[in-house]
């Protein structure tokens, strides 16, 4: 006899197979959420094992060098002399300059983009920019040690003694975060509502005055995320670098001459090192990781207050 | 009526020069994109020949078989681990964590880890395998490329499956189906075209990255087959090494534009296709 109640699939009719199968799906139900789970989770994870992996082989050198460490204007690994300075100042002397160049080229490229390209070209132009980003960073550090740096020392030898120095990473550095700083401004130029666009213009705006007092005050935040975002990459980057900064390890205070940066040192050194010198240079390794993620952080949460908004 | 007619110019003045500004920036990142591409076909393709793809690299002559082999090796298990745990996590972000707090913060550190240094990557697993293992490997490899990919495939998956629509779900759901069942079929028939660009987009990244390859595989000049134990030749080290410490010998900086106009290419052709998939997509 069969209970008056209903309230499980038995007293539904249901036979044992329709059971098994309902039993099935269930547990399969459970293991799929709990497995994409365990992999979102992941990520928090990685994020804390870079954190401590790095710093605890970094300790070494933070507790033995002390505050020398941050202070030590001289990376020579020769003499257990470990001072980061040069490398930090390389690090935001290349990224400034960079950040100097690029920001009023991607400026006009977005603006070019947004307000007074031809529909047809748009999208090509569009895609080309985006297939800029898309471009290995070792293919530009090849490009500016053969072509750039030579080029400059042909032409500004006073400046440019050798070719490559500080000022000739960050050009390169430029040249690698146009495209990525274009990108993410036309994207938030174009959430600005064509109806706010067109009613400055039919008040007799010109383009110009439409982008200053219209577009761009609208989409700030997310502009100014773009530019840390392009920061961000230009802090960490390798291999752009490397081959034109010209790896000199004493700290001078120089714009144009050679220098070296946090990343370039590591890739350098790193390979051929051993002991204190390694501890140093993850280190280095941690540190450079805390700035980028900083950096990163307040990228992203300008860009997300942007996102909010045009959802 | 003088004084109108003076500020009308001036804005109009103002309005030509900056418009002209724009037009030229647009038109310098134009020519800075050729003059990149035209210096690499310049300089590679006197390398190119058929010895390229069927010789290792030597230190007088050579090709780049071995690395060019070694690269897709180690591309493609990085590309399979990291879709496998991408598309998973981008997932319960979009079907299951939703609007939590623990999904918000994950996707934040995710947009984080989307951009940080490639060289931190290496040393971190530097850190975690070559020093326990006390080898450079082809597995330290493919596990940093692994990690670099993770966070693309993550934002990816979880912005195309956002697309799909709720009602399809509830459609779904209303018929009988089991979540899981809702989600695999319903969802990922929907998002495929979405994520699978996301994950050639992924790849076409790791696949020119040079930092992270510095402290794990390493590089080689013999031969690789799938021996994942022990260091993997690979195409932008060999280009690394070849513009620096072998940079003496002319063939050595010859072969390194022949791969680095190999390598663009690829990574190139890698974009356009993925461009291509998820634009089918639109029109469908």
């Amino acid at each position: 006899m069969k209970d008056a109640s209903v309230s499980s699939p038995h007293q539904l009719g249901a036979h044992d197979g329709e059971l098994q199968l309902l039993r099935r799906n269930g547990r399969l139900d459970r293991l799929f959420a709990g497995s994409t789970f365990f992999f979102a989770v992941t990520v928090l994870v990685l994020l804390a094992a870079i954190m401590v992996t790095l710093f605890i082989s970094g300790w070494p050198a933070f507790s033995q060098l002390g505050s020398s460490f941050f202070t030590g204007d001289r990376w020579a690994a020769n003499v257990n002399n470990f001072g980061i300075l040069p490398a930090v100042y390389g690090t935001l002397v290349t990224s400034f300059i960079a950040i100097l160049v690029a920001v009023p080229i991607s400026f006009g490229i977005a603006i070019f983009l947004t307000e007074l390209c031809p529909v047809f070209l748009r999208r090509a132009l569009g895609t080309m920019v985006e297939l800029l980003a898309g471009v290995p960073s070792i293919i530009y550090g090849m490009w500016g040690m053969e072509v750039l740096a030579p080029f400059l020392q042909r032409h500004m030898p006073t400046l440019f003694p050798a070719g490559t120095g500080l000022t000739t990473a960050g050009l390169i550095l430029a040249v690698m975060i146009i495209p990525f700083i274009t990108a993410i401004t036309r994207d938030v130029m174009m959430t600005v509502p064509p109806m706010l666009r067109e009613s400055a213009y039919g008040l007799g705006c010109t383009t110009w005055e439409v982008v200053r007092n219209v577009v761009f005050p609208s989409v700030r935040a997310g502009m100014v995320g773009g530019i840390i975002l392009g920061l961000g990459r230009a802090l960490g980057e390798t291999m752009a670098v490397t081959f034109v900064i010209g790896n000199n390890l004493f700290f001078k205070t120089t714009v144009t001459g050679q220098g070296t940066s946090i990343a370039a040192l590591i890739a350098n050194q790193f390979p051929e090192a051993d002991g204190l010198q390694r501890s140093a240079l993850l280190a280095l390794g941690f540190l450079l990781f805390v700035i980028t993620f900083i950096v990163l952080a307040i990228a992203r949460l300008m860009l997300r207050r942007m996102d909010k908004r045009s959802a | 009526m003088h004084a109108k007619s003076s500020i009308y110019q001036r804005r109009k003045l103002l309005n030509r020069l900056i418009m002209t500004a724009c037009v030229s920036a647009a038109a310098f990142g134009i020519a800075w994109l050729l003059m990149i591409v035209a210096s690499l076909l310049i300089k590679g393709v006197p390398g190119l020949s058929l010895d390229l793809f069927t010789e290792r690299t030597r230190m007088s002559g050579g090709g780049l078989g071995n690395v060019i082999l070694g690269s897709l090796i180690m591309t493609a298990l990085a590309t399979v681990i990291g879709s496998l745990i991408g598309v998973a996590a981008g997932t319960w972000l979009a079907e299951y964590g939703d609007r939590s707090k623990l999904a918000s913060v994950i996707r934040f550190i995710n947009d984080v880890l989307l951009s940080a240094p490639s060289i931190i990557i290496g040393l971190f697993i530097y850190a975690m395998m070559v020093l326990p293992m006390g080898h450079f490997s082809g597995w330290a490899g493919s596990v940093a490329l692994a990690v670099l990919i993770i966070p693309v495939v993550i934002r990816s998956t979880e912005d195309m499956l956002r697309l799909v629509p709720g009602s399809l779900r509830e459609a779904a759901s209303a018929l009988g189906a089991h979540r899981w069942w809702v989600v695999v079929k319903v969802c990922y028939g929907g998002a495929r075209a979405g994520i699978i660009t996301g994950i050639l987009l992924g790849t076409a990244r790791i696949s020119g990255e040079t930092a992270p390859l510095l402290f794990t595989a390493l590089n080689s000049n013999q031969w690789n087959f799938f021996d994942m134990g022990s260091e993997m030749p690979n195409l932008p080290m060999t280009l690394y090494q070849n513009m620096t410490i072998n940079s003496f010998l002319p063939e050595q900086v010859q072969l390194a534009w022949a791969g680095a106009l190999i390598l663009t290419l690829a990574v190139l052709l890698l974009n356009i296709f993925a461009r291509l998939m998820s634009s089918r997509r639109d029109k469908a």
